[in-house]
């Protein structure tokens, strides 16, 4: 249970990061490190490099920019649960937070280490993938930009380069009102999610809905976006037969399965989750309006 | 690999339970074996060394953390307060601990460290904080022994004694 020996590096800015991942073979980088270190000491990993990023201070904000929140890759998630611009402009991100592991991992955990490790469980990807989130990635080639909807290859496998990293995320905010939910169903709260959805939902003057969307993760490698669902959605009134019919959609997803969740749960879990998120949402729109 | 050479160290610097301390470390070593192991300090206990049991949570910064996904070098510089940072120097015991004693909130004690400094962080940062607020806190930390049930009891009673300023 500890870690095979490796050298330790602690660069101060971005350009010193990059020029270090370029020149360390077989590296890691360490943000949050809260499920890298578990990795290291059960030897799962076992890198010649660990490169810390905690003391580069540029890689750590929450603001608001052209319509957009932006977050640094190593904002830590209590930061964010507790940050009154992301209360205002993107609560959905902190009800999905209080489900990402528990207080003390928090307190460590980063959004860019979250969306790197990319575990097919983790919340924070979904809520990305739910505001067509862009990642900025930085590399020896300079810069570039990943939409979420491209940034899983497979199973916790990020389009990031050996030589790159993320340095931020932007989410675009919804410029018309609109109401949120984020539901999870796990074990026990902060365990993996066995199904967690999250929802943004907008309602126009008559009442009925105008913007749809639906996010899911837990049930593929990487979170799903129910487009399809989402454009039937657009006119109906949000009824519980609309949230019904919503709900039957999700049921048709493909989903993993594992030695203790059959995908048939999963799928039916994906279908209630649905409804209620959308019923949430549209409670929390018609206040909105 | 590259071959095995003797074991890079770092020298680090941290304040423990307000006393400025430093050691030697390789960066492999976390910050619960530094603490138990360099400092002598065996309050904080280890008990699966991957993130899920809680027991070795310390607070770093005013934050709860786990000690055992902590590097020891990266907490050069922090401010860390273990179990043995709570009570007085005169062994008078923070009421949290006290709360623990009056009401049976450990039977084996190996949770307990955990418990302690994360409800002492958590009820710092949130003194009004209600059963089911303190049971979501501790939703990290496992106990075997109690069931919960004594020791969110006397979470909730420290809470009221930490408010009223004792």
């Amino acid at each position: 249970m500890k870690p095979a020996p490796f050298a330790y590096h602690r660069p101060n800015t971005i350009n010193d990061l990059v020029a270090l991942v370029a020149s360390c073979e077989n590296a890691k980088l360490i943000a949050g490190g809260q499920s890298l270190v578990p990795m290291l000491n059960m030897r799962y990993v076992i890198p010649d490099h660990v490169i810390d990023l905690n003391r580069i201070e540029s890689l750590n904000f929450i603001r608001e920019n052209n319509g957009a929140i932006e977050i640094g890759a190593m904002t830590r998630q209590c930061e964010i649960e507790h940050d009154q611009l992301i209360a205002r402009r993107a609560p959905i991100l902190q009800d999905a937070l209080r489900h990402v592991g528990h207080l003390q991992t928090r307190s460590r955990g980063t959004i860019g280490g979250s969306l790197c490790h990319l575990d097919p469980a983790a919340e924070l990807p979904g809520i990305a993938a739910l505001y067509d989130a862009t990642l900025h990635i930085a590399g020896p080639r300079g810069t570039r930009e990943v939409n979420i909807a491209d940034w899983s290859l497979g199973y916790m496998t990020p389009a990031l380069e050996p030589d790159e990293v993320l340095t931020h995320i932007t989410f675009p905010l919804w410029k018309e009102p609109h109401g949120h939910a984020f539901l999870e169903i796990a074990r026990r709260l902060g365990d993996f999610a066995i199904v967690g959805v999250g929802c943004l939902l907008a309602l126009d003057r008559n009442g009925a809905i105008a913007r749809a969307a639906i996010s899911l993760v837990g049930v593929s490698t990487a979170p799903v976006r129910l487009s399809d669902t989402e454009a039937a959605l657009i006119g109906q009134k949000p009824t519980e037969s609309t949230f019904k019919a919503a709900a039957e959609h999700a049921r048709t997803i493909e989903c993993l399965e594992d030695a203790q969740i059959s995908a048939s749960y999963r799928q039916r879990l994906a279908g209630v989750l649905v409804a209620r998120a959308l019923k949430l949402a549209s409670a929390r729109a018609e206040i909105t309006k | 690999m590259t071959e095995q050479t003797a074991p890079m160290r770092e020298r680090i610097t941290l304040t423990v339970n307000g006393t400025s301390v430093e050691g030697l470390v390789e960066p492999r070593q976390h910050l619960g074996d530094f603490l138990r192991q360099n400092l002598g300090l065996t309050g904080t206990h280890l008990g699966c060394e991957h993130g899920v049991c809680g027991a070795c949570t310390v607070i770093v910064d005013g934050h709860p953390i786990r000690s055992c996904l902590m590097l020891a070098v990266q907490a050069d510089g922090a401010n860390v307060t273990t179990v043995e940072g709570m009570a007085k120097a005169d062994g008078t015991l923070h009421p949290l601990q006290a709360a623990f004693r009056a009401h049976h909130g450990l039977q084996c004690g190996f949770c307990t460290p955990g418990m302690l400094t994360t409800l002492h962080a958590f009820l710092s940062a949130n003194p009004n904080a209600d059963e089911s607020a303190i049971r979501e806190a501790i939703s990290g930390n496992l106990c075997r022994c109690t069931g919960y049930e004594s020791i969110v009891d006397a979470a909730l009673a420290a809470a009221r004694i930490m408010q009223g300023g004792a």
